[in-house]
């Protein structure tokens, strides 16, 4: 053995190496490989025409001392085929009284045009009957036009499309009218009727006027555990132009502060399940039974609380099965939630397992989220966009947050327990993420970011995103809904993979075909997408499908309608959009 | 001649042992919050095996584990890193120990073990770990429980002078900063209620290794640490930006601060005496 003086040499460079190791494996978190897969993303909201900004609630003064945080939700975009002149069109909420929201027309040379005005869905925020959050395109009475959903804090309201570019509100006879505090809705179809039902988020408590509070113990009574949010309603359709509610039957009326909710059928059994993004919660995976009743499944979720704010739902590893993205916080030094990739393991394990590391998990204060494969190479990318509160950049509110976060909920549970936030930021200024799917080069080759070559550069606080091929061309562009500011379109510069997408009609099932699934092979592999009823936080992807497939041609295809009804496609071309109507029985 | 059993039950060490082992165990079965076995068993790994190398490697003899075992599950506890990475419970843990062995003053540590590790990691690795990100559900039954049992063994331990000036002066100054910078009062007083809190009064601040000789003097120290913690926090108000490595954990990094000064202070004042 070395001689005393020399093991205390020896043991004091270890402890100097280990202050270095930390510092070096620190660095090596924040540092993004290169990129070697080119995408290009231009912005182009203003060239489009489109010249959106949202705008924050009011609240009553009684929360004041909060409201820059309390108020910092509503700015949505949802996808839809409102004319079916086969462009998709773009709708934009926004939250303050008297301001309105857009509906922009794709005028299929580029541009967009606002007829929110025109077609009756632009003023829905007037004091008494709440501001906007958010909405959802479903052709909920099979007519072959998309009807209108938009939620928000105060009384839902439902838009018939009447077909000659105007929307007839239809709320009153819908029985949807009830106020509520919702941040998040789905069309589905759980009981497989053929009608589309609707599942509706509650985020703070229904008894909540935010303009006429009797209480300021309105916030979460936990930061992790918190069951005291408003209650998550479904509603089945009647067929007759009106829904009736069914929640508690079903077993789906969590209270845990859901943000976002997205429907698929996550155990292969034919029946759209639903998965919940929960504030101050554990996700939840409700398991649909047979149409009969959702059931809460124990899948590995129960425990990991964090601070679900979307869900998204992609084949990340195309093994033909719907992985789940949730998005969540990390703020530097603070906290590290980490968003979430959870693998859908749920046939061999009963369970997903979770994979997140590096910008896949730290993605800032993280909000909408969505799959689609940005370069048509075979493989879902995904976008992020971010940033909780963007004001005085020289103050920063996470501090005086912290004080009450780690203390006894009852304190933090009343709103004017909270210190003030005045013209603070609160993880403001994030640029979003643009994260590309290497799984081509291996099972290793995870995600890399690359906004910043890609072109997204903005600082603008993100909510919503949704993509759709906007322009027609084979690719995804990507459209982002920003709080208190300016929408953006980020134009896809053309990859050179190629593709196929499909518009499905339903005929049996919903005429929307939501909770339909194609699965195309190529390549080697299989990819299986599902049209959404809602999908991300407070969006909607366009109902076609997008496939990239690299330099593959298209193997088969196979669609699973909502109906049970199975079609296989064989032969197809690829850089074509097919257009499929469901086959009868 | 006191029975082997007595004796570990009356020995400080142990009745702290039981009581972190309570705080595991209650908090992991309600809330999880561990987020992970092998974190703890990362951090108890390898704070035992740093512990029995270099206490036989240094000292000739493995050294009792009590220590390292409290610190081990401290440090599983308050290290929350991003996504899941591993590597700052392992460095963690051999800091925390090593820093025993390697910032001695007159064969006296300096520094709490957990104590020391966090002001490594937490600055030194901002973007890789954060500090008890978990709340242990803000839930006030389970906070009571620990509270009761914690002063409880502070009272056994006799340290309980320690805990309890410490909240005395925490409450005092939580007063005057509200004086200073406004607000809801009880937003001043809300994180001594919370679980970071408990960590750090019932096996930090009251470390009986790392604190001075005399009652009174231990009891100076506590206050003094309050006392740069709520400068720390004013810094925090008055958003001082180059103290923001401070902001997320202010009780801790105070007594990183004076902890050690105090300690050396006490340690040196003794030699002269002599």
């Amino acid at each position: 053995m070395p001689p005393a003086s020399w093991r205390r040499v020896f043991v004091i460079a270890a402890f100097a190496a280990a202050v270095a190791a930390v510092v070096l494996l620190n660095r090596r978190v924040t540092q993004s490989a290169a990129a070697w897969d080119p995408i290009r993303l231009n912005e182009v909201a203003q060239a489009s025409g489109i010249d959106f900004v949202h705008q924050e609630a009011t609240l009553d003064p009684k929360v004041a001392n909060i409201a820059a945080h309390i108020a910092a939700l509503g700015a949505c975009v949802s996808v839809a085929d409102v004319n079916n002149d086969n462009w998709p069109d773009l709708y934009f909420t926004t939250s303050r009284f008297g301001a309105a929201n857009a509906l922009y027309l794709n005028q299929k040379d580029g541009t967009f045009r606002d007829v929110a005005a025109q077609a009756g869905v632009a003023s829905l925020n007037r004091a008494g009957e709440g501001v906007s959050m958010g909405a959802v395109w479903g052709d909920y009475d099979n007519d072959g036009f998309e009807d209108l959903l938009v939620y928000k804090w105060g009384y839902p309201q439902l838009f018939h499309n009447v077909g000659n570019g105007r929307f007839a509100d239809v709320t009153a006879q819908s029985g949807l009218s009830r106020w509520m505090n919702s941040n998040g809705a789905v069309w589905l179809d759980f009981d497989r009727d053929g009608l589309l039902d609707l599942y509706l988020t509650g985020y703070f408590r229904s008894d909540i006027d935010f303009w006429h509070l009797r209480t300021t113990r309105i916030m979460q009574s936990s930061w992790e555990f918190a069951a005291n949010g408003g209650k998550n309603l479904l509603f089945r359709n009647l067929g007759d132009g009106r829904f009736e509610d069914v929640t508690d039957a079903m077993g789906v009326g969590s209270t845990r502060w859901t943000l976002a909710a997205a429907a698929a059928d996550f155990n292969d059994d034919g029946w759209p399940d639903l998965y919940l993004a929960n504030d101050y919660g554990p996700e939840e995976l409700l398991l649909n039974r047979a149409g009969k009743r959702f059931e809460l499944a124990r899948a590995g979720l129960e425990d990991d609380s964090k601070s679900g704010m979307a869900v998204a739902v992609g084949d990340v590893f195309n093994r033909g099965r719907f992985d789940v993205f949730v998005t969540n916080i990390s703020e530097r030094g603070f906290l590290f939630q980490g968003n979430n990739l959870r693998i859908n393991l749920l046939n061999e394990l009963g369970r997903f397992n979770e994979i997140a590391t590096g910008a896949v998990a730290d993605a800032g204060w993280a909000w909408g989220a969505q799959f689609g494969d940005l370069n048509n190479d075979g493989w879902l990318d995904l976008v992020v966009v971010n940033g909780f509160i963007s004001a005085d950049s020289g103050r920063d509110y996470w501090y005086a947050m912290s004080k009450v976060a780690g203390a006894q909920g009852n304190i933090f549970e009343d709103a004017k327990n909270w210190p003030p936030i005045g013209t603070a930021s609160l993880s403001g200024y994030e640029r979003s993420r643009v994260l590309l799917n290497r799984s081509r080069e291996g099972p290793g080759g995870g995600f890399v970011d690359v906004a910043e070559e890609a072109g997204v550069t903005d600082r603008l606080d993100g909510r919503g995103v949704a993509m759709a091929d906007l322009w027609n061309r084979g690719v995804l562009d990507v459209a982002v809904a920003n709080e208190k500011g300016r929408a953006l379109l980020y134009r896809n510069g053309a990859p050179s993979g190629h593709w196929v997408a499909f518009k499905l009609i339903g005929t049996r099932s919903n005429r929307s075909a939501i909770g339909a699934e194609v699965t195309a092979e190529f390549g080697g592999a299989r990819q299986r997408q599902v049209v959404d009823g809602g999908m991300g936080f407070c969006s909607q992807n366009d109902r076609r499908l997008h496939f990239g497939l690299g330099s593959s041609g298209i193997g088969r295809v196979t669609i699973r309608w909502p109906s049970g009804t199975q079609q296989v496609l064989d032969g197809l071309a690829v850089d074509r959009l097919y257009e499929i109507t469901e086959p009868p029985k | 001649m006191t029975a082997p059993g007595n004796r570990v039950w009356s020995d400080p060490k142990y009745l702290i042992v039981f009581l972190i082992t309570l705080v595991l165990v209650a908090g992991e079965a309600r809330y999880s919050i561990l987020g992970g076995y092998d974190r703890l068993a990362t951090t108890l790994g390898v704070c035992l095996a740093t512990e029995i190398v270099l206490s036989w490697w240094l000292r000739g003899r493995v050294a009792n584990l009590a220590s390292a075992y409290i610190t081990g599950i401290s440090l599983a506890l308050l290290i929350k890193p991003q996504a899941n990475i591993l590597w700052p419970f392992a460095l963690g843990a051999f800091l925390a120990i090593g820093s025993k062995y390697v910032l001695a003053y007159r064969g006296r540590h300096l520094w709490n073990p957990s104590n020391f590790a966090i002001q490594v990691v937490a600055p030194l690795a901002a973007d890789s770990v954060a500090i008890l990100s978990h709340q242990w559900g803000n839930d006030l039954r389970i906070n009571l429980v620990i509270w009761a049992f914690g002063l409880a063994v502070a009272s056994r331990a006799r340290v309980l002078h320690v805990t309890l000036t410490y909240v005395a002066c925490f409450t005092v100054l939580a007063l005057l900063r509200n004086a200073i910078v406004g607000g809801p009062l009880l937003a001043e007083l809300a994180p001594i209620t919370g679980p970071m809190y408990q960590l750090f009064v019932f096996f930090m601040v009251t470390d009986p290794r790392t604190t001075v000789s005399t009652r009174r003097g231990r009891m100076v120290v506590v206050a003094v640490v309050a006392v740069a913690e709520s400068l720390i926090r004013l810094a925090g108000d008055f958003q001082l930006t180059l103290l923001r490595p401070l902001y997320v954990s202010p009780p801790i990094l105070a007594l990183a601060i004076v902890g050690p000064i105090a300690m050396w202070w006490d340690l040196f004042r003794q030699a002269r005496k002599r």
